[in-house]
């Protein structure tokens, strides 16, 4: 007897035709309703290219200029999108290209799909041209995988793969195929992926925990919340904002949280974590319920763990069991969809308003303003500074653009000083901080969302990690708007130096090309802004092309990022300067 | 908190790869696995893994939970010994020369609770199965007699409770639609 160990949902019109391996991965795609996928063509995946040719009015693929570039392209896609974002490539160097992509997508659970070709079967284990252990290698790194070596499991093996993908906390899924799978002939007919036995996607909710983790709300006098990504992989910004309002809670994000919430919200109190703003940090540790959602508890954000919250009744609104209690003690811990629990959790709460409490956040603000904020965003003569440059792509686009960063300093400050009206508007690298995420995620992002400007914040560093992803850019004729944000250092690593390291600037100081050369040798328009007079202008130009822009902005040299909660300190501890 | 011996058992799907899953989830964490078992379990066509590690209870729930994360993993659970039923088998290979010549085998077979699996006239073979005590002190024992060979099993479990599998697997059957 065979065990079924997975539900199937037929998909119509219901057909069944004679396929090779190869088309049916294409046709797998197309019934999952993949538009565009992200690659680099190589020998032991070439089947499916021709299938990609033949189907090219159908599904667009897009020739990234290295496989790094086209799992970072199917995170931006994804995570505009909410859609799976498919990266595929060939065996050996062009599957271990994919890897820091699979890994950021795992640790900042993006649904991505990735399928690399893999030799024949006959050849695996023989150390044969371009083989590698491409399941044993990206087994840490992803919610699933499989290789698939027969033609016939294609169909059953994608259905899986993008089901597993996107359910429950979504993630990365790759899927080898050997070269003679995707020869073989196989009867193909698609059937959706409804279930598989042995994963529950999303566990069931306690209705008690719901009711004693109100109870508590309705009975804090000084609660916090702090939401994650999860508010917005959930769907929930709408619940989250009603709940925030009715219960008249100040709210807090991690930079992954980011965008859920409109940034001028009033109840919305910025970032927490190593640089986030000063009030939620300092809050943390005065507040008596913090209500986490969706969000898990990052060194990042916790910082000192030992000092963190202690005085708190934590309730934890989390769809991942293994998040709870995996850093911090949840005292209510509530599992489940937040689009499900947050929903519950309302009917429960009574109106409020903690008008004493939320005066605290700013005061808080307020010493915040003029120590750092004000400096920041005002010319105080001499170099531009980073916040000045967010600042004015918030004033241009009004707030409405999809901000890309990549990783370090100015990641943080666009992160901070970013303001955005709408969700899925914040794509940056946060759980791996990969740098060269933000070129190539910009990519996906903008072609995910045409209709929104795409603005990518990155630096000097991060860029040149990715930087032939211009070509890609240039080549799809991608109207993304790109900033570099020059200080001719690599930022964050400079100022840790500067702090802990009594200024011994070892290897950070980058002496960089004339980056507006190269993207002009790209044909993109460009343009380089060395003083803040410039700034506006340029700001505007750019945002007003209607092609790609690349705007290069020499910032000042060595800025500091704060505030700063440094390595092994609470949050209570945050520094101003 | 103490570190001690955990067991844990985790029922899974039979798939390729799973092994290198699950032991990654410990890799990652710099722990190391004592013992490692993987067989059939009660259920048809459900694999069971018995991993021994020796953890604080604080890890071991953790671990479970990125255990029960991955997709195949059915439910795994953790028990300490008190909990379990466990043993162990080891198998000893003996000259049959250095063995014959001193020794009264039949006595110390009985009083061993050990059993010959292979008798040749060039060596022994002697099975014994029980706790890990018990597999040393014959180890020990043999030892003076020259062993030409020892090898000990993983240890194998089962709980006192209840693992409720087959309804886990039960309520699935008749949730989804399964063609």
């Amino acid at each position: 007897m065979e065990v079924k160990t997975a539900g199937f949902k037929e998909v119509s019109p219901k057909e069944t035709v004679k396929v090779s391996g190869a088309e049916a991965v294409i046709k797998c795609l197309l019934a999952e309703g993949v538009e565009i996928m992200y690659g680099y063509p190589g020998g032991a995946i070439m089947p499916v290219y021709d299938e990609i040719y033949k189907y090219k009015d159908k599904i667009l693929h897009v020739l990234t200029r290295h496989e790094q570039g086209a799992t970072h392209a199917a995170q931006g896609y994804a995570r505009v999108t909410g859609k799976v974002g498919v990266a595929i490539a060939t065996s050996g160097p062009g599957a271990t290209n994919l890897i820091t992509g699979i890994a950021d997508a795992h640790i900042d659970s993006t649904p991505v799909v990735c399928i690399t070709g893999q030799v024949g079967s006959h050849l695996l284990g023989s150390d044969a041209f371009q083989e590698i252990d491409i399941v044993g290698l990206s087994t840490p790194i992803t919610k699933w995988n499989y290789q698939i070596t027969k033609a016939s499991e294609i169909p059953e093996v994608l259905a899986r793969a993008f089901y597993i993908a996107r359910s429950g906390r979504p993630g990365p899924v790759l899927i080898d195929i050997t070269k003679d799978a995707q020869f073989e002939s196989l009867d193909f007919s698609y059937k959706e992926c409804t279930g598989i036995r042995s994963y529950k996607p999303v566990p069931e909710v306690n209705l008690l925990q719901v009711e004693r983790a109100a109870e508590a709300i309705n009975n804090a006098k000084k609660p916090m919340i702090v939401f994650g990504q999860g508010v917005i992989l959930g769907g929930a910004e709408k619940l989250l904002k009603e709940v925030i309002e009715h219960a008249g809670i100040p709210a807090a994000w991690t930079i992954l949280g980011l965008s859920a919430l409109e940034t001028n919200h009033p109840l919305n109190v910025g970032m927490v974590g190593m640089h986030g703003n000063y009030a939620p940090n300092i809050l943390t540790n005065e507040c008596d319920v913090l209500i986490a959602i969706g969000m898990r508890f990052d060194d990042r954000v916790t910082g000192n763990l030992k000092t963190y919250a202690k005085q708190a009744t934590v309730i934890h609104f989390e769809i991942d069991p293994a998040e709870v209690n995996k850093n911090v003690h949840a005292d209510i811990p509530v599992l489940g969809d937040v689009k499900e629990t947050l929903k519950l959790l309302l009917e429960f709460l009574q109106p409020k308003k903690h008008e004493k409490w939320f005066s605290r956040f700013q005061e808080l603000y307020n010493i915040e303003y003029e120590k750092i904020i004000k400096n920041a965003l005002t010319s105080k003569g001499g170099e531009v500074g980073m916040a000045e440059v967010i600042n004015e792509i918030n004033t241009c686009s009004e707030g409405n653009a999809i901000i890309v960063s990549d990783v370090g300093q100015h990641q943080m400050v666009a992160c901070r000083y970013a303001k955005f009206n709408s969700t899925r508007s914040n794509v940056t690298s946060g759980g791996l901080g990969t740098m060269g995420f933000a070129l190539p995620a910009a990519i996906g992002a903008k072609m995910g969302s045409p209709n929104r400007e795409v603005v990518a914040v990155i630096g000097d560093g991060g860029f040149q990690m990715t930087l032939q992803e211009l070509g890609t850019i240039f080549q799809m004729k991608v109207p993304v708007k790109i900033v570099i944000l020059n200080n001719s250092f690599l930022g964050m690593v400079r100022q840790w130096q500067q702090m802990f390291f009594e200024k011994r600037y070892a290897s950070t100081e980058m002496v960089n090309p004339d980056f507006i050369t190269i993207a002009q040798g790209y044909h993109i328009q460009t343009k380089k802004v060395t003083e803040r007079a410039q700034l506006q202008g340029a700001v505007k130009e750019m945002l007003e092309s209607k092609e790609a822009y690349f705007l290069e902005v020499v910032v000042e040299k060595e800025e500091c990022v704060f505030p700063m909660i440094t390595t092994g300190a609470s949050v209570s501890e945050i520094r101003l300067e | 908190m103490e570190k001690q011996n955990y067991t844990v058992s985790v029922y899974t799907e039979n798939n390729l790869g799973l092994l290198s899953r699950i032991a990654a989830i410990f890799l990652k964490r710099h722990i190391n696995i004592e013992s490692i078992t993987a067989s059939q379990s009660e259920v048809h066509e459900v694999m069971r893994f018995i991993i021994i590690v020796q953890v604080t209870e604080d890890q071991v729930k953790k671990i479970v939970g990125q255990i029960e994360k991955q997709i195949e993993v059915i439910k795994a659970f953790y028990h300490t010994d008190e909990e379990l039923i466990y043993q162990e088998t080891a198998l000893y290979k003996v000259r049959s020369s250095d063995f014959v010549e001193d020794f009264d085998i039949q006595s110390f077979i009985k009083k061993t609770n050990a059993r010959i699996v292979t008798v040749s006239p060039k060596f022994f073979v002697i099975e014994k199965t029980g706790e890990r005590h018990e597999t040393e002190s014959l180890y020990e024992k043999l030892k003076p007699y020259g062993l030409m060979q020892f090898v000990r099993s993983g240890t194998i479990a089962v709980s006192k409770n209840e693992m409720p599998i087959s309804e886990i697997l039960e309520k699935f059957n008749t949730s989804n639609t399964i063609q």
